[in-house]
């Protein structure tokens, strides 16, 4: 078993699912010469030629619907989106276009697609570049959304993703690349839909994806220092949601944290907020937290781009409100 | 007041196509290609009609766009192709989808939301598809459906299979980036497409030029290295040959052209649009070169016989007729679960 990165472990799904299948092919800016602006692609023109790794112009909104438009007669595109703040200029084919055409044709036509790239903020790289937009995907039928937080589980659910034969938003950890994990060798896939429990503790539940897995797991560490054991749940698969899992989870504890990068109005948390309450309201100790950004476009500077996000503290201090600690 | 569009002469010098002073009003023909193109603009007049009264007793909901007057285009286009090519159309696509086969049955079925109808109730009018002919669908969001027509275009030339896709919209579709981008893509990528532009001269109720500056829609190939073609769209014939230089161009040279038809729709936007933004004269004066009546007189003039062409029209009466009665006795949409996301 070896421990790569995140970004080698969806090198290396997408450079198997190229090799298994030849109808997957990758369309995106910077992918093919210069290797992926996150080196993502890193080596796949390479191996694959120009036919497969397609250096796309700077037109999201044209090659987010060639892909649509491949996907629809057979082929198995994966759309990359240099950040996922891209890709709203071309939201209207993810959400008009892959969504909706197998329920607009009544199911003749599906789309095999998977849109990918990094969202949610990096490091000072301001406002337009920082955003994390699961929420406004997630709200879509028609859609798959996956956000992993590890090697393992990028490269265990990109290879499922690519083998769906529906949409998939696949949102990447833009700081989670260095990251390491460790990864089987060999085939291993992870169905879309599973959540994950990364961390087990019996005190309260930690709800998060992506980049704030590894802020809860941090949290957690703080907290066991205090005596208090939290389970860390990795929801890794926004749509479909994992309800089971998390109830299950959030059953045990009585007590629920649910922390995201996002905004705080309208975000996923809220979703899973209410979802939880549903399932466990019988078994809660306290009501639900939620730990989001602050409500405000990213600013620049670095103390105010912490300040703004949810640091360890911030889950630690919502940990105690849901124990009555503070 | 409306100004007088150009229909009938390519005056770009750097055009491929100029249409000389003296060019023949039709094109040469046989009665043996230009009588089922004609059954086809008919079949596809009586279904638009069928359909408006359907919608006027309440049978059919929503918005109803009909393509009465514009039948020329879908028809001589469509004729163009093999049976594997791709055609991806807007809202406006009645006629389209008949053009590629998709049964007046299937089309007047999913009109009046039935299980039967070609996209099995959950489309309706503006959102039409059909898999076995390879239409590719009507797309309500104009504009965003050219980089889709590109996409199958890219899959054509990925396989090296020679399919060519058509993609149809109106010239108020020419303003979106969507059709910006498409169109410079499939140029860069050199994509099997041809990108037909039905310029019927309103967008919505727009007129051509109240929405763009320059009203010949074509020339935005121009800034690709694209090839283009500009024509009027009143004889069938006329638009099959044109179309299938474009269709040609692809399946060989798998390079797009972006060709502008310039056309006229006799009925308002939607069922909903009285039209009061364009004068009763102007309507009538295009009226008077309605693209069927002149279909019908050229076939006649070709020698196709009297008696021929009465079968010829009481078959496309039954036709629709049996289409009409298939969807009022159709069983209604029952499930819309299943086509969310494939399992």
């Amino acid at each position: 078993m070896a421990v790569i990165s995140y970004r080698e472990a969806l090198n290396q799904a997408m450079r198997e699912e190229m090799e298994r299948d030849a109808s997957v092919f990758i369309m995106g800016e910077e992918v093919g010469h210069y290797n992926g602006a996150y080196k993502v692609t890193q080596g796949l023109l390479q191996r694959f030629s120009e036919r497969r790794v397609v250096d796309a112009p700077i037109a999201e909104m044209g090659f987010a619907g060639i892909g649509v438009g491949a996907a629809m007669v057979g082929l198995r595109p994966i759309i990359e989106f240099m950040t996922f703040n891209f890709s709203l200029v071309a939201i209207d084919q993810i959400v008009n276009n892959a969504a909706k055409i197998f329920q607009m044709s009544g199911g003749q036509y599906n789309i095999p697609i998977v849109f990918r790239g990094p969202g949610g903020p990096a490091v000072q790289v301001g406002s337009q570049h920082s955003q994390s937009l699961e929420s406004y995907y997630a709200h879509v039928p028609g859609l798959k959304v996956v956000m992993p937080s590890t090697a393992f589980d990028a490269k265990g659910l990109l290879k499922s993703a690519i083998r769906d034969d529906n949409p998939v938003v696949f949102i990447e950890g833009e700081t989670l690349y260095n990251t390491t994990w460790e990864v089987p060798d060999g085939e291993q896939l992870i169905p879309i839909g599973l959540a994950d429990v990364k961390r087990t503790g019996k005190d309260i539940t930690l709800i998060a994806w992506s980049k704030m897995v590894w802020t809860c797991l941090d949290a957690a560490k703080v907290l066991a220092e205090q005596g208090i054991d939290a389970e860390v749940v990795d929801v890794r698969s926004l749509r479909p949601l994992d309800i089971e899992t998390l109830a299950t989870s959030v059953k045990k504890t009585g007590r629920c944290v649910i922390v995201e990068v996002g905004w705080p109005v309208a975000g996923y948390g809220a979703e899973v907020a209410y979802q939880m309450q549903r399932h466990c309201m019988d078994m809660l100790d306290a009501p639900i937290e939620r730990v989001t950004s602050d409500d405000v476009p990213m600013p620049y500077a670095k103390n105010l781009e912490d300040e703004v996000q949810p640091q360890v503290k911030d889950v630690v201090a919502a940990v105690k409100r849901a124990l009555y600690l503070e | 007041m409306v100004r007088a569009v150009v229909t009938a002469s390519m005056t770009t010098p750097d055009s491929k196509r100029i249409e000389q002073e003296d060019a023949p009003e039709y094109v040469e023909t046989t009665p043996a290609e230009l009588a089922p193109l004609y059954r086809q603009m008919l079949a596809i007049r009586r279904m638009e009609e069928a359909s408006a009264k359907a919608y006027s007793q309440g049978k059919i909901g929503g918005f109803l766009h009909l393509i009465i007057g514009q039948e020329a285009v879908c028809v001589g286009a469509t004729a163009a192709l093999k049976p594997e090519d791709y055609v991806v159309a807007t809202y406006r696509e009645h006629g389209h989808a008949y053009a590629k086969g998709v049964a007046a049955r299937a089309i007047m079925a999913e009109l009046y939301g039935k299980k039967t109808g070609c996209a099995k109730g959950l489309g309706g009018s503006m959102h039409m598809f059909d898999k076995a002919t390879n239409f590719l669908g009507g797309y309500g969001i104009v504009g965003g459906h050219v980089p889709i027509a590109a996409g199958a275009a890219f899959a054509s030339k990925y396989r090296g299979d020679g399919r060519v896709a058509l993609c149809f919209f109106g010239e108020g579709a020419s303003t979106i980036g969507g059709f910006a981008e498409g169109l410079a893509l499939a140029a860069l990528w050199k994509l099997p497409v041809v990108l037909i532009c039905e310029n019927n001269q309103y967008s919505m109720g727009t007129p051509l030029y109240r929405s763009l500056a320059v009203e010949d829609v074509s020339l935005r190939a121009l800034a690709h290295g694209m090839a283009r073609d500009r024509f009027d769209g009143d004889d069938v014939v006329k638009v099959k040959r044109r179309i299938a230089e474009a269709v040609e161009r692809a399946r060989t040279t798998s390079e797009p052209t972006l060709v502008e038809v310039v056309t006229y729709r006799f009925r308002g936007h939607s069922m909903s649009d009285p039209g009061l933004y364009r004068t009763k004269d102007e309507v009538e004066e295009w009226k008077r070169r309605d693209p069927l009546n002149r279909c019908r007189q050229r076939l006649i003039d070709v020698g196709f016989g009297n008696a021929d062409l009465e079968a010829l029209e009481s078959d496309v009466k039954a036709e629709i007729e049996d289409a009409v009665k298939f969807a009022e006795d159709s069983p209604a949409a029952d499930e819309y679960l299943p086509y969310v996301m494939k399992e």
